[in-house]
C-alpha cells in the first residue's frame, strides 16, 4: 500500500501532446477513478504510472520513490487490463501463478497464494480450466486473481468492465469496490463511464483533452461542479445547460425563456445549469410544452420545450402528458448553478 | 389516384417444367455438383498415384508392359547400397534442413515483428529467395559452387583465406552440407514470412501483462511466444518437412545425384531409375517407399505438435 503522486507528467508522441502537465495527488488505500472521454489522456497516464510508457516530462512517485526510470516489474504495482490479456495456454491457477513462479517462489507459497486468491474471487473450481472455458465475468475475476496473488502496493485498471455485458458489469462494479474495501490497496482505475466512476470512486479525477478538469470526491463534483465540462460529464440524465444572460429579473435564455434565479444573485453568468432531478413539478411555475414523456418506472423523464429552449425534467411523480400538452416545472434555486462566460463555475 | 379498384388478380400456380423438376432433385445436384472436381482429382491425383503404385509391384521398363512381381522390386532394394544411401540421405538432409530453416527463419521473424524502419521493405526482401523459381536459384547455386568459377573461392583466395578453390560439390560430404545450405537459403522465406504471420496475431497486452509480471525478454519468448506460436509453428513444419523430403530440383539441377550418387535423394533416384534408367517399377518402388516417411513426418508435427489443449472449443475436460 503505498500514495503515488503525479506531478507535471506530461506525455509527447511524435509532435502531439497527450497530457499537458498533469497533477494527481492520491492518498494511501484510496480508490480513484480517472474518468473522461475516449481521447483524454486517461489510459496513457495509467499506462505511464504501470510504466509501459515512458514519461516525456514531470515526475511519477509510488510510495514516495520516484519510479521515472524504474521498470513495470520493479514498480510493485499490478494492471488488469481492458481485454484481461490471460495467457491462453496456461490454466486459471497458472496464469495466477505466472508471475511467483517467475520470481521462482517455492511451491508451496504459490499453491497457498492462488487458493487465497480462488478463494477471494469464487474461482475455487475453475482452477483447472482454460480462459477459452471462461465466461467474460469469470475471466475479469482471473485478471484481478493475477493481481492479487502478487500483494501489489498499487492496483491499475484500465476500462476492465467495458468488454461485459451491462448486468454483469453492475455486478463486477460492486464486486471490484467491494474487494478493495476489504484489501485496502490503492487503486487507480481508468473508465469513460461516468456512473462507473460516481459509484466506485472515494476521488474522481476528470480529464479532458490531456489536462484534468476537476477532482474531488463523487458527490462533490456532482453538487458544485467547477466548470461547464465536469457539469455536463457528471450526473445521468446530463445536467441542462442553458446559454443565455441574467436580464428581466431572472436569466433569460438565448431560446428565450425566462428561468427563476436564486436571491440576491448578480453578476455577467453566461450559462445556467440546472440537473433533471432538480426541476420539480410545481403550479406556479415555469410553463413549457410537453416535446417527449420518457417513464423509466421509477421516475418519468419529461424534455419540454420553454421558448425555444429545450429542458429536461427527471421527476419521481408519474407524468400525465401527451406531446403538446403544457407542464409547469421550477427549479430549486438552491441547486442552480451558474457558470461564467470562460466556462467556470461562478461561486 | 382514381377511385376505380383494381380486378381481382389471382396468381395461378404454374406446374414446374421437367428440366426445373430435375434440377431440384438433391442426388442429381450432388452429382453435378461434384463431378467437375471428383473428375479433375481422379484424372490428375488419383490415377497417377494409382498407377505409381501399380508399377512399383511390376517389372515395367521403357517400351515394355510390365508383370506383376510382387515384393521384388523392394525386396532388390533393400539390398541396393545407393537406394540405402538415398534413404539415409533423404532423411538427414529434411532433419538438417528443417532444424537450419526452423532456427534462422523463427530469428528473422522476430526479428521483423519488431519495430523497424522500412519494415515492408525488409519484408519484401526477405520474400527474395522464394519467389524465384527453384531451378533459377539451383542454377545460381550451381555457379557459386563450381569448382573453378566459384565466387566464394575466388574471395576466399583474395583474402587469403584458402590457397586453392574450396571444393564443394566434388567430393560426397562437402556436396552434402552445401545443398543441405541451398535448400535453407531457399527454405528461409517460407518459415519467416509465415511465422511472423503468427507472431503478429499474438496480443501486444499479453507481452505487457508478462512483462509486468516480472518476465525477462528470454521468458517472454518461452512462456509466451513460442507457446502461442506452437500451432502455427507445427503446421508450417509438416508442410516444410514434406517439401524437403520430397524435393528435387535443387539437387537435380546442382549435382544430379553426384558425386558418385553420393547426394541422392530418394526423389531424385526414383527419377533417375525410372526415366534416364528406364527401370519404370523400380523408380516406381523407390517414390512408393518415400510414402511412410511422409505419413510419419506428418502424423508426427499433426499430433506432436498442433494439438493443443487451450485451443480447443468450450469443453471441460
Amino acid at each position: 500500500m503505498a500514495t503515488v503522486s503525479v506531478r507535471q507528467a506530461k506525455k509527447v508522441f511524435g509532435s502531439t501532446k497527450i497530457l499537458h502537465g498533469v497533477d494527481v495527488e492520491i492518498a494511501d488505500g484510496e480508490f480513484v477513478v480517472l474518468v473522461g472521454p475516449s481521447g483524454c489522456g486517461k489510459s496513457t497516464l495509467l499506462r505511464m504510472i504501470a510504466g509501459l510508457e515512458n514519461i516525456s516530462g514531470g515526475e511519477i512517485a509510488i510510495g514516495g520513490r520516484v519510479v521515472n526510470n524504474v521498470p513495470p516489474k520493479d514498480r510493485d504495482i499490478a494492471m488488469v487490463f481492458q481485454n484481461y490479456a490471460l495467457y491462453p495456454h496456461m490454466t486459471v491457477r497458472e496464469n495466477m501463478a505466472f508471475s511467483m513462479k517467475l520470481a521462482k517462489a517455492p511451491a508451496s507459497v504459490m499453491e497457498e497464494e492462488v487458493n487465497r486468491a480462488a478463494k477471494i474471487l469464487g474461482l475455487d473450481a475453475l482452477l483447472d480450466r482454460y480462459p477459452r472455458q471462461l465466461s467474460g465475468g469469470q475471466r475479469q475475476r482471473v485478471a484481478m486473481g493475477r493481481a492479487i496473488v502478487r500483494h501489489p502496493q498499487v492496483f491499475l485498471f484500465d476500462e476492465p468492465l467495458s468488454n461485459l455485458d451491462a448486468k454483469l458489469r453492475v455486478q463486477m462494479r460492486s464486486e471490484i469496490k467491494e474487494l478493495q474495501q476489504r484489501l485496502a490497496t490503492t487503486t487507480i482505475y481508468v473508465t469513460h463511464d461516468q456512473i462507473e466512476a460516481m459509484t466506485m470512486a472515494d476521488q474522481i479525477v476528470v480529464m479532458n483533452g490531456g489536462r484534468i478538469e476537476q477532482a474531488g470526491a463523487p458527490l462533490a463534483l456532482y453538487d458544485r461542479p467547477a466548470n461547464l465540462f465536469v457539469a455536463g460529464f457528471i450526473g445521468s440524465p446530463a445536467m441542462n445547460l442553458l446559454p443565455g444572460r441574467i436580464a428581466d429579473g431572472g436569466f433569460r435564455t438565448d431560446g428565450g425563456a425566462l428561468l427563476p434565479l436564486p436571491p440576491g444573485t448578480s453578476g455577467n453568468a453566461a450559462t445556467y445549469g440546472i440537473r433533471p432531478e432538480h426541476l420539480m413539478l410545481a403550479d406556479d411555475g415555469v410553463e413549457g410544452t410537453i416535446v417527449i414523456v420518457e417513464p423509466t418506472g421509477s421516475e418519468t423523464q419529461v424534455t419540454l420545450r420553454i421558448g425555444e429552449t429545450q429542458i429536461i425534467g427527471a421527476f419521481r411523480e408519474r407524468v400525465q402528458g401527451r406531446p403538446g400538452d403544457p407542464l409547469r416545472v421550477m427549479p430549486d434555486l438552491s441547486l442552480v448553478h451558474l457558470f461564467g462566460p470562460d466556462g467556470n463555475r461562478l461561486s | 389516384m382514381s377511385a376505380t379498384t383494381a380486378p381481382a388478380w389471382t396468381k395461378t400456380r404454374q406446374q414446374p417444367g421437367a428440366l426445373a423438376r430435375l434440377f431440384d432433385n438433391k442426388a442429381f445436384l450432388i452429382i453435378v455438383c461434384l463431378a467437375p472436381a471428383v473428375g479433375l482429382l481422379m484424372t490428375f491425383l488419383t490415377y497417377p498415384l494409382g498407377l505409381g503404385i501399380w508399377l512399383a509391384f511390376t517389372d515395367t521398363t521403357i517400351g515394355r508392359a510390365g508383370i506383376w512381381v510382387g515384393l521384388e522390386n523392394f525386396e532388390y532394394l533393400m539390398g541396393d547400397p545407393i537406394f540405402l544411401n538415398s534413404v539415409f540421405y533423404s532423411v538427414f538432409y529434411t532433419a538438417v534442413a528443417t532444424v537450419g530453416k526452423f532456427g534462422l527463419g523463427l530469428w528473422l521473424a522476430l526479428l521483423l515483428n519488431q519495430h523497424l524502419p522500412m519494415k515492408s521493405l525488409l519484408r519484401a526482401i526477405i520474400l527474395l529467395p522464394w519467389i524465384v523459381p527453384t531451378v533459377l536459384s539451383a542454377i545460381a547455386f550451381w555457379w557459386i559452387y563450381d569448382p573453378q568459377f566459384s565466387i566464394l573461392s575466388y574471395l576466399s583466395m583474395k583474402m587469403g583465406l584458402t590457397e586453392g578453390p574450396i571444393d564443394f560439390i566434388n567430393t560426397a560430404w562437402p556436396a552434402r552440407w552445401s545443398l543441405i545450405f541451398a535448400n535453407i537459403w531457399r527454405g528461409i522465406p517460407f518459415v519467416a514470412i509465415s511465422l511472423l504471420a503468427g507472431l503478429q496475431t499474438i496480443s501486444p497486452s499479453l507481452y505487457e501483462a508478462a512483462l509486468l509480471d516480472g518476465a525477462t525478454p528470454w521468458q517472454r519468448f518461452r512462456h509466451i511466444t513460442f507457446p502461442m506460436l506452437m500451432p502455427i509453428l507445427a503446421i508450417v513444419m509438416t508442410f516444410s518437412i514434406i517439401f524437403t523430403f520430397t524435393d528435387f530440383q535443387l539437387v537435380y539441377a546442382i549435382t544430379r545425384g553426384g558425386p558418385v550418387n553420393s547426394t541422392h535423394l530418394m526423389a531424385t533416384l526414383a527419377f533417375q531409375r525410372g526415366i534416364p534408367g528406364g527401370q519404370l517399377g523400380e523408380g516406381a518402388a523407390i517414390a512408393v517407399a518415400m510414402i511412410p516417411f511422409l505419413v510419419f513426418a506428418t502424423l508426427f508435427s499433426y499430433f506432436g505438435l498442433a494439438r493443443r489443449k487451450w485451443q480447443q472449443g468450450e469443453s471441460n475436460d
